[in-house]
């Protein structure tokens, strides 16, 4: 067997991540002085900045990070980037949580705009990149640039916006994605059934429960084996954000007022835990990868971000199951399921560049010039190749090399990958119909608590115990507490360290409190004081 | 006198570790009440609730009040995936450690786990010899049934892995080359015409370990011996702790 590995176990990495945006104002509170901007960035002294960055266990993805930083450094010699790599973006939030308490954050880093909201909570860690865009020298497009940088009007505004929360920029967009149905489309004709020029999720349930039928020894019909689960899920919390955005059903305000814990969201895990019951729905994190399953035929409807095209399909060229296990079969990409096919709704996601403060603006301004390196043609069209992901320029979108790279699909299995240029091209057709979910401190624990509704309905399930009203207003309770999410209330809203209100003068009792304290410690450092005098 | 009490002492002493720490004990395991033997918690079904007692061999990680365990009795087996557990519990977690484990059987990417579970420590104290499967590789109905006990793989040849870029290397960072040292390292071996991948996996052998260095050491066509836990992940996929050049 040699199967390509790239099973690392899940790791919840996310719980250490869980409290702290309870920590307002704690972590950094030695704070930084806010970033100001130079006339000009000085090439004579030298900048080692960091760069962390995550790629998707992907060596193309690796090396073009590689090559970016070669390239970026011949440029501007006087510039080293060191870079370190993730690949979950968890691991990536944690450790750098962990270094704004000690002010050794990265100058560079990969993340999503939920994570930042967190990042926020250090003073001036985060940089605000308004200055930065604007610079007539060093900004987007700027005359001071030492190679193709995309003007801020040539970067996907819908894509600029989402980096846009508490009243500033704090990221700038790096790839863009959503998430793909990968189906195997000859056992849903094998079934009877034809795909719908739109999916639905009444389509998918019934397919999926249609598949079950098994014959006496328990293999199943459909494809003789005796495992099959034909509708997995990956990202849990996305299925749950989706559903209720298709829905109009609430998962919070921009403000942080948490909806979520509703009775129609209880009707969807009601639906969802019916299909848990007979089998025919389970997640990643329950079973494992999709892809896995759908390669080895073993699920029909394989749900995973178009940023893991690369392993969906017969001919994947990313495979982790031993070749004696893989079924061929047709693979059609659509668009995730839908309640109202007319109206279609789809999560924007993929990763954002923030930039860290620090003490010498010139590394800041160091840091930029690097960061704006990656919104490139070069680093756009080539890491978008890697994976099921659109560059976030118009720029590289309408360059001739990106629209060659598209016509091509099915030319070959590697590079031109027909599942994967699907996957992008669904996107590429979808922009208007992507949405993304508001940015406050703690949304990425809201985040969070969404998928754990799906997963842990679906393990009560499979477990034979009583699922009823109880269970969901326990299950409600429990949650909200594991993610503090019963505490957010009393948390600020998006709004970094820095601009949250003023509390106003301390009130009489607590200023004589004080005055009392220091009187009582002078007091005593003076009895100290004549007592040693006194020996002498 | 005095001389002859110590080394009464001495002697009681050592017989008493001996007994206590012993390896590969021949002993039954006796199991408490309403504690399932190796052979039950086998023919339990998924997800069913499971109460067993185990040893614990080796520590993965502890991550916020969480531990996940390599664990064998003297019949089976038993990797438990993130147990609760205090940091100061983890401490006391050494190998040999008995513990008494109430969680769910689950199955992930075909390794058999239990998942959510509670443990107690108990008297009592085993490590596992490691058991020489490498006649069994080529059967996986047969292997798997010694899945996540303390093994051994002997005169194995270590094959060339390719990274995606298609360059050759003795070893991977990730299993596509794309790590960098202290992630998990891949590495192919082969016996009798078939190839194996294993891995140091991070969590459990950094890269400040003998074997993680060893294995960052090997030649492709090195002959080797290993040793480590037998996982699963889509197949047979040992963690291994230990590379010595083969006897």
């Amino acid at each position: 067997m040699q199967a390509g590995q790239r099973g690392k176990r899940r790791r919840v990495l996310a719980a250490a991540a869980i409290c702290i945006f309870l920590l307002t104002g704690c972590h950094g509170s030695r704070g930084l002085e806010a970033f100001v901007m130079p006339e000009t960035f000085d090439t004579t002294a030298q900048y080692e900045i960091t760069f962390w960055a995550k790629n998707d266990t992907n060596k193309a993805q690796t090396a073009i990070y590689e090559q970016a930083i070669a390239d970026f450094e011949e440029l501007y010699p006087n510039i080293t980037v060191n870079l370190r790599l993730y690949t979950d973006y968890g691991k990536i939030y944690n450790d750098v949580i962990t270094n704004i308490a000690t002010n050794t954050t990265p100058n560079v880093c990969i993340t999503y705009p939920d994570h930042i909201a967190t990042y926020l909570t250090g003073a001036n860690q985060v940089v605000p990149l308004e200055e930065l865009f604007d610079s007539e020298k060093y900004g987007l497009g700027g005359s001071e640039i030492k190679y193709d940088s995309p003007g801020r009007e040539e970067i996907i505004p819908q894509y600029l916006e989402e980096c846009a929360f508490g009243g500033h920029y704090y990221a700038i967009p790096y790839m863009r994605s959503t998430e793909s149905c990968y189906i195997n489309k000859t056992y849903v004709e094998k079934l009877g059934y034809k795909l719908p020029d739109t999916l639905t999720w009444d389509f998918v349930w019934e397919v999926s429960e249609a598949a079950l039928a098994a014959d006496e020894e328990g293999n199943y019909l459909v494809n003789g084996q005796k495992v099959l689960i034909p509708f997995i899920y990956k990202s849990t919390d996305n299925m749950m954000i989706q559903q209720l955005r298709q829905k109009g059903i609430g998962y919070s305000t921009p403000e942080g007022e948490i909806l979520l814990f509703s009775d129609a969201t209880k009707e969807l895990l009601e639906t969802i835990a019916a299909h848990a019951e007979t089998g025919a729905f389970s997640t990643f994190k329950i079973s494992s990868y999709p892809a896995n399953f759908l390669n080895a035929g073993q699920c029909i409807f394989a749900i995973d971000s178009t940023a893991g095209a690369t392993w969906m399909g017969s001919d994947a060229p990313l495979i982790d199951i031993s070749a004696d296990k893989l079924v061929e079969f047709e693979t059609e990409v659509m668009a995730v399921p839908q309640f109202d096919p007319e109206n279609p709704r789809m999560i924007s996601q993929g990763p954002s560049v923030c930039i860290f403060n620090k003490r010498d603006p010139q590394e800041v301004l160091a840091s930029w010039l690097f960061a704006q390196y990656l919104l490139t043609n070069e680093v756009q069209i080539a890491y978008s190749q890697t994976e099921g992901y659109v560059p976030v320029t118009e720029k590289a979108r309408q360059s001739a090399e990106y629209q060659d790279y598209l016509s091509g699909s099915g030319q070959d299995n590697a590079l031109h990958y027909d599942v994967k240029i699907k996957a992008t091209r669904l996107l590429l057709e979808n922009v208007e119909n992507t949405f993304v979910t508001p940015v406050f401190n703690g949304s990425a624990s809201l985040r969070d608590a969404a998928g754990q509704l799906i997963e842990n309905t679906v393990k009560s399930v499979r477990r034979s115990q009583t699922v009823d009203d109880a269970y969901y207003a326990k299950l409600y309770e429990d949650i909200a507490s594991l993610y503090r999410l019963d505490q957010l209330g009393r948390q600020s809203g998006s709004a970094p360290a820095a601009e949250r209100t003023e509390l106003g003068p301390l009130p009489g009792p607590a200023v004589a409190l004080i005055a009392a304290l220091v009187c009582a410690w002078v007091l005593i450092a003076l009895y100290v004081i004549s007592r040693k005098r006194k020996k002498k | 006198m005095k001389k002859i009490t110590s080394l009464l002492l001495a002697g009681v002493l050592v017989a008493a570790c001996a007994g206590c720490g012993s390896k590969g004990g021949d002993g039954a395991d006796v199991k408490s009440e309403g504690v399932m033997t190796y052979a039950e918690y086998d023919a339990a079904a998924l997800e069913s609730e499971v109460v067993i007692e185990t040893y614990v061999q080796a520590k993965q990680s502890w991550w916020e009040d969480k531990a996940t365990l390599y664990t064998q009795d003297k019949d089976g087996g038993y990797f438990v995936y993130n147990v609760a557990c205090s940091e100061e519990d983890y401490a006391k977690l050494n190998p040999g450690t008995k513990i008494k484990v109430t969680g769910y059987k689950t199955a992930w990417s075909g390794e058999v786990e239990i998942i959510e579970g509670a443990f107690e420590i108990m008297e009592g104290n085993y490590i596992a010899s490691a058991e020489d499967v490498t006649s069994l590789l080529a059967n996986e109905s047969e292997l798997i049934k010694h899945q996540n006990k303390f093994v051994a793989f002997k005169g194995m040849t270590v094959e060339a892995s390719k990274d995606a870029a298609g360059n050759e290397a003795a070893f991977l960072y990730n299993w596509d080359g794309s790590g960098q040292e202290g992630d998990d390292l891949y590495f192919n071996v082969s016996l009798d015409g078939q190839t194996y991948t294993f891995t140091v996996e991070s969590y459990l052998c950094d890269s400040s370990t003998e074997v993680y260095k060893a294995v960052q050491g090997l030649n492709v066509g090195d002959k080797i011996d290993m040793e480590g836990f037998l996982y699963w992940y889509e197949g047979v996929n040992p963690h291994i702790t230990s590379v010595k050049a083969a006897k």
